[in-house]
């Protein structure tokens, strides 16, 4: 590596995403944008749970909505999201091996200055979520998981059913908790990946990002505490 | 003052490395860390041992040669200051220190606290400049640069090419250097003709080094002698999406009649 | 034999002398271009740039460093900035203007043709920084902004905040680095020159040694060009960087290149002391202090009491008291006088005595503590870094330190040494500041050198030299290479008790007391003496520990004080041998009865150039007659 000169660029529209996607930055990106389709896609996700407050019948006409109305809809996002997870773990993957490459020798000693509890759990929490992700659609998409025997249709049945079992409960509140970390350090990073914040004089300070996080966090672990505590009837 | 120093010794490229304990004695706050360093080698020399190997050059904080992790810091506990420029009343007699190379695959360790950092070199070959054939430039102030503009390529320009952002990288990351490049010449005008070339360039040779990528950690602004921000990653990231979106095949250049 | 040099300088009035030289010079066609190889020693201001420049051109170019990086030279460190004569404040400044100011500044000691070159290239090297990004200061209009600088009555200094050096310089190394990229450029870094090779009279290239593998290697070439700065560090302590070094000039000196006026060193005012003998540098501190702060002592011996109980009628503020007009603003050499003459009589503060008073309290009393803050806060704050004390509460301490060399090998108009094909740029040649050089000087003169002189005149040298091919099988290289080695074996045999360091400053020591400041027959006299003795010990009683074969810091160190001890020596000969005083060659027994300079114009009117004729023999003093056409002789006075 040492006296070698620069790499050539092969340039031209045909090895454009190919370039794109071999270089850190491209990964990168690929996970910022993928990111933050997931987050839009669980904001909605936590407004549609919220319904569940407002009785038995309004959570499953939107259910019934969701999967009748505009099923099509329902599939084209549900392609969305696989596609966005897929590309988002195996950038992660990939991003991870090269970082953890390029130290391959650990210092003795190490003292963080500015990482976050956050920013370095990304990746052990990445796959808690992952782990939690396929738990949770075996549980309440296809009932393949069933602590309480699945209502198909009924989803108020399966919450109030399943929650109301103290694991359960527990899973998806430390799932929310890793969830809220994720997106308070990974929406906040996604949007600096693309480049598109307006330059500041404290750049570790994130208010939107805390914000989206904090009313993620409190948004999803409402249902099941609620539930668990007899607070929903 | 007094401290015990826990120093990483390693006799060559491919020698297996250890820590060696030395006792610093006779420290006067008033000494820079490279010149306890100084008295810890005078001494090993008096004892018939090499000296410990580490960079230094102008011990005024902008040649960049200097750089050792301490106590688990690049550069040290003092923010936005290099090692050359940290003294010793800013620790405690009698604490025990640890002193390590810049750990990094494009950094390899040559000895002791030498590294290589001819990377960085290569990723400026790569595409951090300007061309601009010596003579016949035209009048200086013939292009106009807003002041702001001029002082947020100042800023960036200030890179000392330490290493410190690597070494305090958890992921090894030259994010901040290159950046900084980018951004120094991406936002002045003379430097437009080749921006989305220089980016493109900057970042295949940066990944061909070794470099890891950035999860916006903030260790390296924190290490950073000359405090660079954050800013100059995502600036270098929007004008690599620019870029590429941009990326055309060159054309062939014809043989003149 | 006392033969006069030709410094070659082309005829004409002065304004067109360059670009009549310019045409008149021989061209080398581009398609021989990439035949001829130049190597390129030192890659700062001066060496980046001829390095980036030939390459271009088309020469097959090395250029060496002994960094990890060619981005780490010391022209980095420079803070003020750059002169050029642009006139963009319209404030009267011409190309002529600048050439005089740089003409009496040097106290009529350099070479008039050189001088109006530099000034004449001035504005060519703005354009030339600018193209390349130099983020020069900006008014808000976006024109270029301009401060002024000590010596000059005209705003004509650009600035990169206090970091202008550096921004040069990596401007240099990006135009440098590009042609590495490119392939038309070798660089070596962590590379030092150890010998020149000359052959038929001729420099024909160099031995190095790698400093990693500690492997000696050869490299032959057409064109050798030094630019490796200056040799201040022969004082051990003073601004330069630690690895800055004497060992490439040197060993050309050896090689027969003559040494031109080594005795001009310049000591600048306004450093910080000395807080302690494991002091390995000192830092310079922006001569703007001086616009607002006031300089004294206590007028008692040995006054210990604090700075603020020191009451105002027993403080001496001496230079307002020795110079009425100029005050605190004294040019450089006559303030760094002072501060000596007043701690030689033991009134100096601060650890061991060596310091004077730099006191802002009537200042933040009449502009207010922001004001201050505004204009001097980031000096402040490098203070406070270092001596842990507050200045905008208790006065700055502030010493005279070796800051930059005026002296070094010396060239013709060409920049050729006395050996053919040996170009010297930058601080290395023995330069265009006469005595003394002007504030944002330095890097003007090696930019000129680097872009704009040297590219023309290595062209001139190879196309009109009959240049027989020489490569690394000649002799003449085997010869270098084993002298190279030995001396290195030699070196680590020595296995004595004392440190390099210790030798080092041993040898600053001697420097700074009898051949500093203010220098005198008895002084230089006994360095003459005293200096042989250190160097005898060294190579007899130096430890030198590890191998030739690694990397060795300690090996480095040794073999640049090695040279170190023998070009003190000379320093202190010229010292001795130029009966007068001038710019910053102080003679105690040459000055006016008010305490100034004394220059013998009759006598000393030029250039010492001296020829190395072996190990046993004092080297020979040449002359260069200078000649004063344009700008007249006179005493400057700044009472």
């Amino acid at each position: 590596m040492a006296g070698s000169q620069p790499a050539a660029l092969g340039v031209g529209p045909t090895n454009r995403v190919r370039l794109f996607w071999r270089s850190t930055v491209g990964k990168k990106i690929v996970m910022s944008v993928t990111g933050l389709i997931m987050v839009g896609f669980v904001l909605l996700h936590m407004i549609g749970n919220l319904q569940i407050f407002e009785g038995a019948a309004r959570i499953n006409a939107y259910s019934h909505f969701l999967h009748h109305t505009i099923n099509e809809l329902l599939w084209l996002v549900r392609v969305v999201l696989l596609v966005s997870v897929v590309l988002h773990i195996v950038a992660a993957i990939q991003l991870t091996r090269i970082d953890r490459a390029a130290r391959p020798v650990a210092y003795r000693r190490r003292e963080p200055q500015a990482a976050t509890v956050a920013s370095r759990s990304m990746r052990w929490g990445g796959l808690a979520l992952a782990l939690f992700i396929v738990f949770h659609v075996l549980h309440l998409t296809t009932g393949t998981i069933q602590p309480v025997p699945f209502a198909p249709g009924d989803v108020y049945a399966n919450v109030m059913g399943g929650f109301r079992i103290w694991w359960v409960t527990l899973i998806y509140v430390l799932a929310m908790i890793a969830l809220g970390l994720h997106i308070f350090h990974g929406a906040w990073s996604s949007i600096r990946t693309l480049g598109v914040n307006r330059p500041k004089a404290e750049p570790l300070r994130r208010p939107v990002a805390a914000l989206v996080a904090v009313i993620l966090w409190a948004g999803f672990s409402v249902v099941p505490v609620a539930v668990f505590f007899g607070w929903v009837r | 003052m007094k401290f015990i120093l826990h120093v990483w010794r390693q006799a060559g490229p491919k020698a297996q490395g250890a820590f060696s304990v030395y006792e610093a004695t006779g420290i006067s706050g008033d000494m820079s860390f490279l010149e306890m360093m100084d008295v810890v080698n005078e001494s090993l020399i008096e004892h018939g041992e090499q000296p410990v190997a580490f960079d230094h050059d102008c011990r005024e904080g902008i040649c960049g040669a200097c750089g050792m992790m301490i106590n688990g810091i690049a550069h040290g506990p003092m923010r936005a200051t290099a090692t050359c420029q940290l003294f010793m009343r800013h620790f405690e007699d009698g604490d025990t220190i640890y002193v390590e190379p810049w750990r990094a695959r494009a950094f390899p360790v040559i000895k002791d606290l030498v590294v290589d950092r001819s990377a960085f070199d290569r990723v400026i070959a790569a595409g951090g400049y300007i061309t601009a054939a010596t003579g016949g430039a035209r009048d200086a102030n013939n292009i106009l640069v807003a002041k702001t503009d001029a002082d947020d390529a100042m800023d960036a320009a200030a890179c000392i090419g330490c290493g410190a952002c690597v070494a305090a990288c958890p992921n090894g990351s030259a994010s901040l250097f290159a950046g900084a490049k980018v951004t120094h010449l991406g936002v002045l005008p003379q430097g437009q003709a080749e921006r989305r070339q220089r980016v493109l360039r900057m970042i295949a040779q940066m990944d061909e080094e070794g470099f890891g990528g950035c999860t916006w950690h903030g260790e390296c602004h924190e290490a950073c002698p000359k405090a660079i921000s954050l800013d100059v990653i995502s600036r270098m990231n929007a004008d690599y999406l620019r870029a590429l979106w941009a990326m055309r095949d060159e054309k062939q250049e014809q043989g003149a009649g | 034999m006392s033969t006069a040099l030709d410094a070659r300088i082309p005829g004409g009035p002065i304004a067109e002398k360059w670009n009549r030289h310019k045409f008149e010079m021989k061209l080398v066609n581009p398609a021989n271009k990439r035949k001829h190889t130049v190597l390129v020693v030192g890659s700062g201001l001066a060496g980046a740039s001829a390095a980036a420049s030939l390459a271009e051109l088309g020469y097959q170019v090395k250029c060496f460093c002994f960094q990890d990086s060619p981005r780490r030279a010391h022209s980095i460190a420079a803070q003020g900035g750059i002169n050029a004569a642009k006139n963009y404040q319209n404030d009267g400044d011409s190309i002529y203007r600048l050439f005089y100011d740089t003409v009496k500044g040097g106290d009529f000691r350099s070479r008039e043709a050189n001088v109006f070159r530099l000034a004449e290239t001035s504005l060519n090297i703005i354009d030339q920084c600018v193209a390349q990004g130099v983020p020069f200061a900006r008014e808000y209009g976006g024109l270029l902004a301009n401060r002024s600088f000590g010596g000059a009555q005209v705003s004509r200094t650009f600035y990169a905040r206090g970091q202008t050096g550096q921004q040069l310089l990596l401007g240099a190394y990006q135009a440098l680095e590009r042609q590495v990229g490119l392939g038309r450029l070798r660089m070596y870094p962590r590379t030092e020159m150890l010998d020149l090779v000359v052959i038929d009279g001729r420099a024909r290239g160099i031995v190095v040694r790698d400093l990693v593998t500690g492997a000696v290697a050869s490299h032959a070439a057409d064109v050798v060009v030094l630019a490796t700065g200056g040799y201040g560090n022969v004082f051990y302590l003073s601004t330069n960087a630690k690895g800055s070094n004497c060992t490439a000039i040197w060993r050309a000196y050896k090689r027969g290149a003559g040494f031109a006026n080594p005795c001009y060193t310049q000591i600048h005012p306004t450093c910080i002391p000395q807080s302690g003998d494991h002091q390995s540098k000192l830092t310079l501190m922006s001569e703007s202090l001086r616009n607002d702060g006031r300089v004294w002592v206590p007028k008692k011996k040995g006054d210990a009491r604090p700075p603020n109980q020191i009451p105002e009628a027993e403080r001496d503020y001496y230079l307002e008291r020795k110079y009425p007009s100029f005050g605190n603003l004294s040019p450089r050499d006559i303030a760094s006088r002072a501060a000596k003459e007043v701690c030689d009589e033991g009134r100096g503060v601060g650890p061991g005595g060596r310091g004077v008073y730099l006191d802002f309290a009537d200042a933040i009393k009449r502009l207010g503590v922001e004001t201050i803050r505004e204009r001097y806060g980031n000096l402040f704050e490098m203070y406070e870094r270092i001596t842990a004390e507050n200045p905008y509460t208790v006065p700055m301490r502030i010493y005279p330190a070796v800051h930059y060399t005026m002296g070094g090998l010396w060239v013709d108009y060409n920049l050729m040494s006395t050996v053919p094909g040996l170009h010297v740029a930058g601080e290395a040649n023995f330069s265009d500041h006469g005595a003394n050089r002007l504030g944002a000087s330095a890097l003007m003169q090696g930019l000129a050198d680097g872009y704009f002189v040297i590219p023309y005149t290595v062209g001139d040298y190879i196309g009109s030299a009959k240049l027989e091919r020489a490569d690394e099988s000649h002799p003449a290289f085997r010869d270098a290479e084993r002298g190279v080695a030995e001396r290195t074996a030699r070196l680590l045999a020595i296995d004595g008790t004392r440190t390099v360091d210790s030798f080092h400053r041993e040898l600053g020591k001697v420097m700074w007391d009898y051949c500093g400041m203010a220098r005198n027959e008895k002084g230089l006299t006994y360095a003459l003496g005293r200096i042989p003795e250190i160097r005898a010990e060294f190579w007899t009683n130096v430890d030198v520990p590890g191998s030739a074969d690694e990397l060795n810091q300690a090996l480095e160190k040794a073999g640049r004080v090695a040279d170190f001890l023998e070009l003190g020596e000379l320093i202190c000969r010229d010292a001795l041998e130029r009966r007068e005083s001038c710019g910053a060659h102080f003679r105690e027994e040459y000055q006016t009865p008010d305490g100034e300079a004394l220059r013998d114009d009759e006598h000393f009117a030029h250039v010492a150039v001296w020829q190395y004729r072996g190990e046993d023999r004092t080297p020979e003093r040449l002359q260069e007659p200078l000649e004063f056409e344009n700008v007249h002789l006179s005493q400057r006075s700044y009472k």
